[in-house]
């Protein structure tokens, strides 16, 4: 497939809102009395992984599905709380597929591919019949049918949501029809196991070598096909709004032994979660963005001021208002507080670096509800935020209602991944890989309510279709565990433990996971350089060396261990952070999450003198880097080789995203 | 073997074991299952509940002086040409029994899924009432027993043969009651014993409500204080008789030296325990 | 602050546990609970010694994964939240804290204070779901459903499958976990084919699990971080009761 260092996406012919139906009428089926004979693992039980393991279960095929956490409903799909988008124009304001598609490649930054992109919002309308069918308690208006609100800034109000628990509820819709299927005997369920390696044999994925975390057995499990949906690598920057499991272990595995992985850069910062309280601190927390519409964002004028309240010498509510500095509201006057994620994440990070930083670490910025509480009564902001003020009282201790929040921006999604054709099939062979974990849909950027469409879309609906196109050519069962692939990786998986237990170092495993968290949020977070970038990749191996020298992990490997479980993790992060810095090192140009201080407008720009946009802005480069790219493993160490997928857009114009 | 299984047992033998058909295995089913005894014990509380209210009822005819009392006990024993006391009874040693044996094969079930204890045990809401359940319970059949010896077998035979002395052709309730509460060591055990008896109502019936599936938002609250009110006027009613009694507070000072009649089967107390 | 942990120590699943004295010295009180664990962890490990562990993942109260009982009541005093949402400033320098695992016979511990609380899956397994295969299902706004039932079957759903109710639990009982499992089904058009098939093998699943009974005391009402209200076991009684009415007569 990657020849002369370009990729075939296989994306059908015909016009893009024909391309899913002609697809779907040209697909190959399976014979409903062979697709038993079809086994399928699927790693991952969130939205895309249980989805789709619960769904090619009800079309007869037999599914092995494997997560590390105690129960598929534990997957961090779960803690998505804003909504789901979908083009269901219920509320008659305009919305169609071709908006909401349109909206998706726009927010992308153009950087996603379009056919995917126009089959998700085709899809979209169908999650939301199937969530409904299952049992899923979307919000409701009074005379019983669905309500819908406006998200992220969009235009039309597309999002359905469950208070703010739709994740939750979206997944144990999903989780029961797993079970359901679990029960019938089509899945075979292997919860508490984590993947340590794929298999590959014959060029095509065939199975995967997976450790019984409650035992620490190691074993391999065959399949005809493997699906990987194992969510994204936000916990590469140590503190993340993910969950603590979360690992980029299975995707980089399947990198290791030969996928492609694209765009790693992309990377999506939220501006509001609760800043950083301390070194021991182990993951941030998210507050809904809906906070921005009432609540004003700023810092002291003066580093001088900023200090006395770092120091506690002064509280927030004593700065008088000539000396705050509003800078959102000074920088975007139209947007406001309300500017895009990325820019609104950027400006508090360089008020911070100004030494305007009001937290105790000097990492966060105040939002501010006096003036909407003087407005608006503080019962009305009770109603709206009073979960969200309890939940920051809670975490912080400081009462929102008397004094300003603090904030300050987190890794919250991913939107790189392994590189998937329109299938959703790695290049390499039988790999398929869904939700977070793939690259295709969200671009440089991703919109709110949408990563619960995708997850679901690919595993409700998209690989069922896909699947039998892959699954046509093989030979069911012909491949078993007695390959000598299956032993070799085997070995190799546990030849890997026995390596990390016998160090016997000084330092516990999360030393290092710090140490190259904030390497590369320093480096290769909200914004990246080249010499940033450069020092990063020279730093990197010295963490390392450290690490498979200094390294501790306590107990033994045959039985619950978690310290060994986070090593292995860790150990893929240290690596795969190299690979982010090197694919940020690549992107010569600013676009959506990913951000380079030499590729911003100036004062010179026309787009500047004319007032399109401002100094400062984010500027891509769409003659030299309209692609993706898609990286291939040379090993640690070893600079990976770049193969490039052309992103062409017949549909859609690229434009300049301006927030003036 | 468990008390249930033999209960099981002796009903699954009545239906004939070769020939159990769906319905049998329903209702084995819903005796096995933890909610299934759960309607049985609030089922049987009702109709022991409703029996206490009742009792208590009668007996404060007491204060209506001997011949209401006497009436009353009369009436009892000879509605329905006597068949009716016997229904009563029948119908409450059963419920008594299936409360009995379902509580405590439930309690039995519960003891076993906490099989290790809490090193540092802590109550959020459960009142005292409630978590002594079974002991209260236990107590209230000890007091049951010694209650039907006491006034239903009557093994004192001074009580045994009081006559009605405005009718010696029928005992003498309402003297027997009064004598029967002269000793201070009885009345104390009768408001220990009613005193627990309270206690495991006023859990008892707010249960019953919500095993039975009768409690919302709404509902809850009221049903719960029901159970206290019924639980603290069962309380007043019961143990006022062996009070006042024993304080001479009632009574017509005949107690004291009680017309002996010759001894006769009497019985009529005996649906009332 | 300094703190005196008192923490459950077992090896494995067949092991005997005991109670471990484990001093937490220097915890910030700005730290959440499991970040003070984290720490005392840390140190534990740099000396040579092996960390006690504990279920945890997301680590902001939704994923259900943590589950200790904090001085003998789960997710703690504080109501409302989770194991994960508590943090040191509700505690005082030179407090001695008790820390145990969920426990119950149906939640075997696998190590320290690890429970498996799969039997809450086997138990959904068994009719916790609404049977639609995917894409059989008819256009979303095709069932209106009152918004007095859509809002209570929602508060049923908050649950997180955490198993506090049943570490809370004085008879160590499912109750609440189930009827609200039923209790979000149940209510809505969708579920209403199923109900009764589904309340029975719910009800008999819990059962064979060996999960005790209810006994009306709502410990499990007073610990759930979701708070969800014991009106769901009443209405699972009342559903089972006329299942398993209809379930004879039919």
């Amino acid at each position: 497939m990657a020849s002369n260092g370009t990729l075939n996406p296989a994306i059908p012919e015909g016009p893009l809102a024909d391309k899913w139906t002609n697809y779907k009428n040209k697909s190959k089926l399976i014979n409903p009395a062979n697709k038993r004979k079809f086994n399928i693992i699927v790693v991952g039980s969130g939205l895309a992984g249980g989805s789709a393991a619960a769904t090619l279960s009800e079309l007869g095929f037999q599914v092995k599905c494997f997560c590390y956490q105690d129960s598929p409903r534990r997957a961090h799909s779960i803690a998505a709380q804003g909504g789901i988008n979908a083009a269901k124009n219920y509320q008659n304001d305009g919305d169609s597929v071709w908006r909401l598609f349109y909206d998706t490649i726009k927010g992308g930054d153009f950087r996603s591919r379009e056919a995917n992109v126009h089959r998700l919002a085709e899809v979209s309308t169908n999650i939301i019949d199937q969530c409904v069918a299952q049992g899923v308690p979307f919000a409701r208006e009074y005379g019983g049918l669905l309500a819908n609100r406006s998200f992220g800034g969009a235009q039309v109000s597309r999002t359905f949501y469950a208070a703010g628990q739709t994740g939750q509820q979206l997944l144990i819709g999903c989780y029961q029809a797993l079970e359901k299927e679990i029960h019938k005997g089509g899945v075979e369920m292997h919860s508490r196991t984590e993947m340590l390696d794929l298999v590959v044999v014959d060029d095509e994925a065939k199975g995967i070598v997976v450790r019984d975390l409650t035992t620490g057995e190691v074993s391999s499990h065959a399949a005809d096909v493997v699906i990987l949906a194992t969510g994204g690598y936000g916990n590469v920057f140590y503190l993340s709004t993910n969950a603590m499991g979360c690992n980029v272990m299975a995707a980089f595995r399947a990198h290791k032994k030969g996928a492609y992985f694209a765009n790693p850069c992309y990377t999506q910062i939220h501006p509001t979660c609760i800043p950083v309280s301390g070194d021991y601190q182990s993951k941030l927390t998210l507050m809904s963005e809906s906070l921005r519409n009432d609540g004003r964002i700023w810092v002291p004028k003066s580093k001088e001021t900023a200090e006395k309240i770092r120091k506690g010498e002064l509280q927030g509510n004593d700065v008088p208002e000539e000396d705050r500095d509003y800078y959102l509201e000074r920088k975007y006057p139209s947007f406001g507080n309300l500017a895009p994620r990325d820019i609104s994440s950027r400006s508090a990070k360089e008020a911070c670096d100004e030494g305007r930083g009001v937290a105790s670490t000097g990492l966060g910025v105040f939002l501010d509800f006096r003036d909407a509480i003087d407005r608006l009564g503080e019962d009305t902001i009770r109603s709206r935020y009073g979960n969200l003020f309890q939940m920051y009282e809670k975490i912080s201790g400081d009462n929102p209602y008397e004094q300003p929040m603090k904030i300050y921006p987190a890794v919250h999604y991913t939107m790189g991944g392994l590189w998937v054709d329109y299938n959703l099939m790695s290049n390499l062979k039988g790999l398929h890989v869904l939700g977070e974990a793939n690259f295709s849909d969200h671009g440089a950027n991703r919109l709110g309510a949408s990563a619960l469409m995708q997850g679901l879309a690919d595993g409700y609906f998209v690989i069922p279709a896909t699947l039998p196109n892959y699954l046509a050519s093989v030979d069911p069962g012909k491949i078993t565990t007695d390959a000598p692939e299956f032993k070799t990786a085997e070995a190799e998986a546990n030849a890997r433990i026995e390596k990390l237990m016998s160090i016997n170092g000084t330092k516990p495993v999360d030393v290092f996971h710090r140490e190259v968290g904030l390497l590369v949020w320093d480096e290769c977070g909200m914004a990246r350089s080249k010499e940033g970038l450069e020092a990063a990749i020279a730093k990197i191996p010295e963490i390392r060396k450290d690490f498979w020298e200094n390294v501790r992990i306590p107990g033994k490997a045959d039985g619950l261990n978690m310290e060994l479980e986070k090593a292995g993790r860790v150990a893929d992060f240290i690596d795969f952070a190299e690979l982010m810095c090197h694919d940020a090192l690549d992107r010569e140009e600013s676009c959506g999450g990913h951000f380079r201080v030499e590729h911003q407008f100036t004062a010179d720009d026309e787009a500047v003198k004319s007032g399109f946009t401002g100094d400062g802005e984010a500027k891509r480069r769409d003659e030299e880097y309209c692609y993706v790219s898609a990286w291939e493993s040379n090993g640690p160490g070893k600079k990976p080789t770049l193969h490039k997928e052309e992103l062409v857009f017949e549909s859609v114009e690229l434009s300049v995203r301006s927030y003036k | 073997m468990q008390i249930d299984a033999i209960f099981l047992h002796i009903g699954v033998v009545l239906i004939k074991k070769s020939e159990m058909n769906a319905l049998c295995k329903t209702l084995c089913d819903f005796w096995d299952s933890s909610i299934g005894k759960k309607l049985i014990v609030a089922v049987t509380g009702v109709m022991l509940v409703g029996f206490l209210i009742a009792h208590m009822a009668g007996n404060l005819l007491i204060f209506q002086g001997r011949e209401s009392l006497n009436d009353y006990a009369y009436f009892l024993h000879h509605f329905l040409h006597g068949m009716g006391i016997w229904l009563f009874r029948v119908g409450l040693i059963v419920a008594f029994v299936l409360h009995i044996v379902a509580t405590v094969s439930l309690t039995r079930q519960n003891r076993a899924a906490r099989s290790e204890k809490y090193a540092h045990e802590a109550t959020s809401r459960a009142s005292l009432s409630s978590r002594y359940m079974i002991w209260s319970g236990l107590t209230v059949i000890a007091f049951v027993i010694f209650h039907l010896l006491h006034f239903t077998v009557r093994i004192d035979p001074d009580l045994a043969s009081m006559k009605d002395p405005m009718d010696p052709s029928r005992h003498d309730a309402y003297g027997m009651v009064i004598a029967g509460f002269q000793n201070p060591v009885v009345v104390l055990f009768y408001i220990i014993s009613i005193s627990f008896l309270c206690s495991h109502l006023s859990h008892g019936i707010a249960s019953i409500f919500q095993t039975l599936g009768f409690n919302s938002k709404k509902t809850r609250d009221p049903f719960h204080k029901l159970g206290l009110v019924i639980s603290v006027v069962l309380w007043l009613g019961f143990l006022s008789i062996p009070f006042l009694a024993l304080f001479d507070l009632i009574g017509d000072g005949e107690k004291d030296a009680p017309v002996p009649m010759e001894a006769s089967v009497n019985t009529e107390l005996l649906f009332r325990c | 602050m300094n703190l005196t942990l008192k923490v459950w120590r077992q090896e494995g699943p067949s092991e005997s546990g005991h109670i471990k004295t484990h001093e937490a010295e220097g915890i910030p009180e700005e730290a959440s609970f499991l970040e003070m664990l984290d720490i005392v962890n840390e140190r534990i490990i740099i000396d040579g010694g092996e960390p006690i562990l504990f279920d945890h993942d997301c680590r902001e109260g939704i994923c259900g994964s943590c589950s200790l009982t904090i001085n003998g009541v789960p997710h703690s005093k504080d109501t409302g939240i989770t194991t994960c949402q508590v943090h040191m400033r509700r505690y005082r320098d030179g407090d001695t804290i008790w820390i145990e695992p969920f426990r119950a016979r149906a939640f075997p511990i696998l190590k320290d204070l690890v429970v498996d609380r799969s039997a809450f899956d086997r138990i959904i397994a068994s009719g916790g779901y609404i049977s639609v295969r995917t894409g059989a299902a008819p256009d979303a706004n095709a069932t209106p459903v009152e918004f007095e039932d859509a809002t209570d079957s929602f508060n049923s759903a908050a649950c997180i499958g955490c198993g506090a109710c049943v570490a809370a639990c004085k008879n160590a009982s499912a109750m609440l976990f189930v009827g609200a499992k039923a209790n979000h089904l149940n209510l809505l058009p969708q579920g209403a084919p199923e109900k009764d098939q589904r309340t029975l093998a719910m009800v008999r699943t819990m059962d064979g699990e060996g999960f005790g009974n209810c006994t009306n005391q709502y410990e499990c009402e007073a610990v759930c971080p979701k708070e969800i209200s014991s009106d769901v076991i009443a209405k699972l009684n009342r559903d089972y009761a006329a299942a398993s009415a209809r379930e004879a007569v039919d």
